[in-house]
């Protein structure tokens, strides 16, 4: 139990630490190193290279952005295999539906209840 | 020893001031982001162990775990309680998905001025935007290969 809260912190840990050293090292902006993050969740869950840090750090390697390309590559691989060719444009985002909407929903009520900040 | 650092090229010299200048701000950031983003996971897993424990699918569980830290990440910059946590986690307050609702939100509360469709609406997805245009396109991407794999095949 707590050896499993160990690895999570510890996987979470390194996905955000490595980010940290992409901010201070490059000029990079947090908007380029969230695109990056997703983009490389995706690549390496299609080459089979995430599913064991997965296996290893659960929610340390889902809740990083880059879990959210790895959620996108899941779910256009089962899509196609499900659907053939349609999976191709339904799968992606099926499987992220959930989280989208609601980072919409959230974030919409969010900004609307929210009152913009005196300095 | 000094002809040594003459015969330095610029990147060279470049690294050598890096390392001597920004040395321990960077190992403080990464220690406070590595901290902080371990955190929100440990958090994103216990939400998906109460879930489990409640007899909810595993699949099902992980998903109520991103949905509700979307949601905290969404109430925390609401309340400006999250800008304030990010001046010290760094990246480990941008990478989580709690950064990703925070850039939804952000943008949304600070352009709210200019209307709610074009200044509200419009803002929302100024960074998580192209975060879905990449992701849904390398997606595609992926899919694609896959599918002319079997295909092939």
């Amino acid at each position: 139990m707590f050896s499993e809260y160990l690895y999570v912190f510890i996987t979470g840990g390194v996905i955000c630490s490595i980010g940290q050293v992409l901010i201070d090292k490059t000029k990079l902006t947090p908007a380029r190193i969230l695109v990056i993050f997703v983009v490389l969740g995706v690549i390496f869950t299609a080459t089979g290279i995430y599913k064991p840090i997965v296996d290893f750090g659960k929610a340390g390697a889902t809740v990083p952005i880059s879990g959210f390309g790895y959620s996108l590559a899941n779910g256009v691989i089962e899509g196609v295999k499900e659907k053939g060719f349609m999976g191709i444009f339904t799968g992606g985002v099926t499987a992220t539906s959930a989280g989208i909407t609601a980072a919409i929903v959230f974030g919409y009520i969010g900004a609307l209840v929210s009152k913009p900040k005196l300095k | 020893m000094e002809e040594d650092k003459i015969k330095m090229t610029n990147k060279e010299y470049s690294e050598y001031v890096d390392g001597k200048a920004k040395k321990s701000p960077i190992i403080k950031n990464i220690i406070f982001a590595f901290i902080s983003g371990g955190f929100i996971c440990v958090i994103g897993q216990i939400i998906t162990n109460i879930c489990v424990y409640y007899k909810i699918e595993v699949k099902d569980a992980a998903t109520i775990s991103i949905v509700s830290l979307i949601f905290l990440g969404a109430f925390l910059t609401s309340i400006h309680v999250y800008s304030r946590i990010g001046k010290y986690a760094g990246a480990g307050s941008v990478i989580p998905i709690t950064g990703f609702s925070n850039s939804i939100v952000a943008p949304a509360i600070e352009y709210k001025s200019e209307g709610y469709v074009l200044g509200l609406g419009a803002n929302m997805f100024k960074i998580a935007g192209p975060v879905l245009v990449y992701g849904i396109f390398s997606s595609f991407i992926v899919g694609f290969i896959y599918w002319l794999m079997l295909f092939v095949r």
